[in-house]
């Protein structure tokens, strides 16, 4: 059963066109990751999805709901952790779980919230004095206490350290366990790569990609090939230049070059020649599917290329 | 669909709501000066400076005493209701706080009424506050009598001070200006009105300008149930009905001006401070 079904989605803002025809089906149950980078429309399509944006055009349905009604039944079910969403200084973390909770037909209990989130300790603490990631954790405590079917996250470890970003995952990995849908936008491939069942990437308001993150990795039909090459700074300039007309993305990383192509043999055959020409030494080889992050620079690259 | 039990009854969300807006209140300080301590310090300033002339009055000489305390009670209220929401209403719009609630299953007219009802408690607290204030150091004169009728101008002023502030509300550009408008607005209109000086024949289109705009007829209503004389059993109509209809327009522009979102329509803020932060990859 979908959870969510977009079709032929347009959001203009004037003459900027924010989300371009935009098609998606969400199952219940699945975990979603919207990829792309600034201004490629993913908020504006999550905002329409949870009812607070109006489309220009097409087709939503959220829960069998238009999230534009904005029933009560749809916000009761969804859970939504924005970023643009501040709350109330002066009140307390409990106090704030506790009065958002009390809108809801089934609100969980603060305590738990709080440790589900990992604010258990500063339960007592104003709201205006939290650090940014407790902030961001507090955002998450809100967007859950409703116990909702379906959860929007938009950005949720942005700012956080790295246990708390982990923390943060198994807390999506719980609720995803419970049975829940989620949406989530994130700028790091590492979160969708780990927490997502499928994934999107969106360019220039459209959805260029959608696969499962091994899905995106194979069907990217480009393989990474990197090297680290011997000599000064002239060899490599000069492998780097070579590299450049063997694949794209060509990128120097610690000391080695990347480069992704969809002829794996004939870039090392080009490359082992050169190397042998020109007495460079040319080490630590490696062919390998390139990681999400890499697929997905090639596909925004190439779709803002067109 | 699964079961999810039942709604909150309304009367336990609206309860909710102004306990909150109350406390809210309660906690900042800045508020509580401006709204409570404030008026508490001018009826003692000014007691204590005029406070031994009277002022002139068709039923006879009115001590000023006497005069300051109804005078600064309505003030009170008003500063409770318009200035309270006029500053308070922006800056939750800009904090997102107003976003976040109506990404809620709370029903929009109950977060608008929290907010107004919440606002109209504290009037009552400051008012109350004063006029006891009033009663035990300035021999301000309750007669039973008149205080319904005090209750009705209160009620009518309140209400519609609160719609008024919901309104400038929306009209405030931001929350950083939000201050400057509220004062703007209520400051000079307060002193043709009457709160802090009685005037003393003023020029006929001063007097006049004061009886358009709703501060002075709400003051003087409610104060004229306070008269030690001949207190006011009845409402002066005509005053009441300036007030009710500077309300009403306020009603009607705060509901077709409510924003939830700072910039209405264009990008949201959301996505600007995206734009402004770095890609880390």
């Amino acid at each position: 059963m979908s959870a969510i079904t977009v079709e032929n989605l347009v959001v203009e803002y004037g003459d900027l066109r924010a989300v371009d025809r935009l098609d998606l089906d969400i199952a219940s149950g699945e975990v979603y990751a919207l990829l792309g980078e600034n201004g490629a429309g993913k908020t504006s399509t999550i905002e329409v999805l949870e009812g607070l944006r109006t489309r220009t055009s097409g087709s939503v349905r959220v829960l069998g709901h238009d999230p534009a009604d904005a029933s009560r039944d749809l916000r009761d079910r969804i859970g939504i952790v924005l970023q643009s969403t501040g709350v109330e200084r002066q009140i307390t973390v409990a106090e704030a779980v506790a009065l958002y909770g009390a809108v809801y037909r089934r609100p969980r209990p603060v305590g738990e919230v709080l440790e589900l989130v990992g604010l258990g300790d500063r339960a007592e603490a104003r709201c205006g004095t939290l650090s940014g990631g407790q902030r961001r954790r507090l955002d998450l405590a809100l967007g859950i206490v409703g116990s909702p079917e379906l959860l929007f996250l938009d950005e949720p470890t942005t700012g956080f350290d790295p246990s708390a970003r982990r923390r943060a995952w198994e807390l999506v990995d719980a609720l995803r366990s419970d049975g829940m849908t989620v949406v989530l936008t994130t700028h790091y491939l590492d979160e969708a790569e780990h927490l997502a069942d499928r994934v999107g990437v969106m360019s220039a308001g459209r959805l260029i990609v959608e696969g499962t993150p091994a899905d995106l990795q194979r069907r990217s039909g480009r393989t990474l090939v990197s090297f680290r090459c011997g000599g000064g700074e002239d060899e490599l300039a000069a492998a780097t230049r070579l590299a450049e007309t063997l694949g794209n993305r060509v990128r120097l990383v610690d000391g080695r070059i990347e480069l992704l192509t969809a002829e794996v043999t004939a870039a090392l055959h080009a490359l082992t020649s050169w190397a042998v020409e020109q007495r460079v030494d040319i080490d630590s080889w490696s062919v390998a599917q390139p990681s999400l992050e890499q697929v997905f620079l090639d596909l925004v690259g190439g779709a803002e290329g067109e | 669909m699964s079961d999810r039990g039942t709604w909150p009854g309304v009367g336990a969300l609206i309860l909710t709501q102004v306990r909150h807006q109350v406390r809210l209140f309660l906690r900042v300080p800045i508020g509580l000066f401006f709204t409570i301590a404030l008026p508490l310090i001018m009826l003692v300033v000014f007691n204590a400076v005029f406070g031994d002339s009277t002022v002139a009055s068709p039923a006879g000489e009115w001590p000023t005493r006497q005069f300051y305390t109804g005078a600064l009670a309505a003030f009170t209220a008003v500063s409770a209701t318009y200035t309270n929401l006029a500053n308070t209403v922006p800056v939750r719009r800009e904090e997102g706080i107003l976003k976040r609630w109506r990404s809620t299953p709370l029903p929009v007219p109950v977060l608008i009424l929290g907010q107004m009802l919440g606002a109209l408690v504290v009037a009552v607290l400051g008012a109350l506050l004063l006029l006891i204030v009033g009663v035990l150091a300035y021999g301000l004169e309750v007669d039973a009598a008149a205080l319904p009728n005090a209750l009705l101008t209160f009620i009518v002023g309140v209400l519609s001070f609160a719609a008024l502030g919901m309104a400038i509300s929306s009209a405030v550009s931001s929350a950083d200006s939000a201050p400057a408008v509220a004062n703007a607005t209520i400051l000079p209109l307060a002193f043709i009105s009457n709160i802090f000086i009685p005037l003393e024949d003023p020029p006929r289109w001063l007097d006049l300008l004061g009886d358009v705009f709703p501060l002075k007829p709400f003051a003087e209503s409610f104060q004229a149930s306070f008269h030690p004389i001949d207190p006011a059993t009845t409402p002066d109509a005509s005053a009441l009905a300036v007030v009710a209809l500077w309300g009403v327009l306020g009603a009607v522009a705060a509901v077709r001006t409510f924003r939830f979102d700072p910039t209405p329509g264009s990008v949201s803020s959301g996505r600007r401070r995206q734009r402004g932060r770095q890609r880390s990859t």
